[in-house]
């Protein structure tokens, strides 16, 4: 894993080429012969290195809009464009963390990591030794053997995220990684996370409904708009790393989180009264 | 089923099972009410002074297991052979079948509302037509098991296919996966539980196949037997043929089972914790 030199908190320089080119992007579904706008126009990029946070209401199309970054549905107009390739079929160089951990039942924790190696018909044994550093760096050494049915949930999401890691790809794409765990255990994946960016600086694009968790991992917070999604603020969250718990009670997080919110009442989506 | 869970469950085999009488339980069970029915029919026939020509004491079967033993021996292994290549045949179309339902559309279009309605016809009616076409000799028994045991294996086959989870899909996909790999990775693995589930309902049915299409015509096999032990009256010998043919279907059966065991044991464990008695 290469590590760019970047001093930890500086401002997102604007001179970065993009890893993601996301233009113009729109994805429109035909449930029973009805047009539904599942996602207007998207356009921004992703830097080299950059961690972008998208956050937003239930079924505003966030994790339409991964999905279609990562190739695995077609968009319905736009292009996606990553590191100058247009992307018309799954792109393959990423790592792809979702909800539900979707691990293999059948195979054992460091087979599930090695499945990443498997499908791409990689040596096994070359990787074998990284699959089980990774699994050490997230608390999972001892537990090679066993299954994920006898696994808690999130040490099933912490296998989940080495899967994702052990080829080293310069992309990771995560659609609410967290979003099942409980509150505890949901921070402590951030601070792992976190960790493991700030030591491999790989582009993440990171979907959550959770404003903290947003504001807390990303150099960039993008907030949608409910259905059809659209953008409706983008964040620079200038705040140092590696960013500490205790910071989301900061002033400067509350302002970053109170600008969130109030995008989200001024949809009508939190009601006080 | 563990999300609350803090850690790995440690070993589901000492959380699960607290005792040895516990782990016995499922077997001793059945077991128990098995002798207090055979009791209870002996004794049912030595109050009663019933006739052996219409219940045989089970002590008089019993007695004729082991004095027919050489001949019912030899019977079972020409209806177990019956059964289990017509079990064997169910299988190598079966899961094919079911894959290409699943995998290829016009094949689903064409074959499955007349594979379905082919099921409605009773093939015990159908039996005398194989045995017309093929002779009295094994091949017809094969078939005619092949024809009642084939159908729950495509169709769990096919279920157990379409049920792959959409994200884990997905996630094969990222990693350029072709249409083949996510089958291999992913669709067929995770259907083998409906596919296990499919076998063993189509071993029963293969075994009750081979019995049909011995009722039909045969010069040998227990079916056969049954018949012309029924023919001279000879109940006993109808009742030790049954108990032989159940000792072999239950015997598949578990013989099945065991395999399952070993090729899902990932299913099975995971199963355990909430079970309890398996």
């Amino acid at each position: 894993m290469t590590a760019e030199l970047r001093t930890p908190g500086s401002p997102v320089e604007a001179a970065r080429p993009p890893f993601v080119r996301i233009a113009g992007v729109e994805k429109a579904y035909r449930p029973r012969g009805r047009a539904l706008q599942a996602l207007d126009p998207i356009t921004f990029d992703l830097g080299v290195g950059e961690f972008v946070s998208i956050v937003g209401p239930s079924g505003c199309g966030k994790s339409t809009l991964l999905m279609l970054v990562a190739g695995l549905i077609p968009t319905t107009a736009g292009e996606v464009v990553i590191q100058g390739q247009r992307i018309i079929r799954p792109y393959t160089d990423v790592g792809v963390v979702f909800q539900q951990d979707a691990l293999l039942a059948w195979r054992s924790v460091l087979d599930n990591v090695l499945l990443q190696i498997d499908v791409r018909g990689l040596d096994r044994r070359r990787y074998e030794p990284t699959a089980r550093a990774l699994l050490a760096r997230v608390g999972i050494s001892g537990f090679e053997s066993y299954y994920p049915g006898e696994l808690s949930g999130g040490m099933r999401q912490r296998v989940a995220l080495c899967r994702a890691l052990v080829h080293d790809p310069p992309l990771l794409l995560m659609d609410e990684p967290f979003g099942a765990l409980d509150a505890l255990t949901r921070d402590q994946m951030v601070l792992d996370l976190q960790r493991l960016w700030l030591e491999a600086r790989k582009t993440v694009l990171f979907i959550t409904h959770s404003i903290w968790e947003a504001i807390f991992l990303a150099d960039r917070v993008v907030v949608m708009s409910p259905r059809p999604g659209r953008i409706a603020s983008v964040l620079e969250i200038d705040l140092p790393r590696p960013r500490r718990l205790g910071m989301r009670e900061s002033p400067a997080f509350g302002r970053y989180a109170a600008a969130v919110r109030q995008r989200f009442q001024a949809f009508g989506l939190l009601s006080e009264t | 089923m563990s999300a609350e869970r803090p850690d790995a469950l440690t070993d589901a085999d000492t959380e699960a099972l607290p005792s040895a009488g516990a782990r016995l339980a499922p077997y001793l069970y059945p077991a128990l009410t098995l002798a207090g029915l055979v009791v209870a029919w002996e004794a049912f026939t030595k109050l009663t002074a019933v006739s052996r020509l219409l219940l045989p004491a089970p002590s008089d079967i019993a007695a004729t297991l082991v004095s027919a033993l050489p001949l019912l021996v030899h019977m079972s292994a020409i209806t177990a052979a019956e059964f289990l290549l017509g079990f064997g045949l169910s299988v190598v179309v079966g899961i094919p079948l079911g894959a290409l339902l699943v995998h290829a559309r016009p094949v689903e279009l064409a074959v499955y509302p007349l594979l379905v309605a082919s099921q409605t016809v009773p093939k015990a009616a159908i039996a005398p037509i194989f045995v017309v076409w093929l002779g009295a000799g094994m091949t017809s028994k094969v078939l005619i098991a092949f024809t009642i045991a084939f159908f729950p294996i495509v169709i769990d086959t096919a279920i157990g296919l379409r049920a792959a989870p959409p994200e884990v899909i997905n996630v094969v996909r990222s990693m350029g996966a072709n249409a083949f790999q996510v089958f291999w990775f992913v669709r067929f693995p995770n259907a083998l539980p409906n596919i296990f589930g499919g076998l063993k309902v189509a071993s029963t049915l293969a075994v009750v196949g081979a019995i049909v299409g011995e009722f039909v015509s045969a010069e040998k096999g227990l079916g056969y037997l049954v018949l012309v032990a029924n023919g001279e009256l000879n109940t006993t010998l109808v009742f030790a043929s049954v108990v032989t043919l159940s000792v072999l279907g239950v015997g598949f059966y578990f013989l099945l089972e065991l395999v399952e065991r070993f090729v899902i044991r990932w299913h099975v464990s995971a199963r355990r914790p909430e079970t309890g008695t398996m």
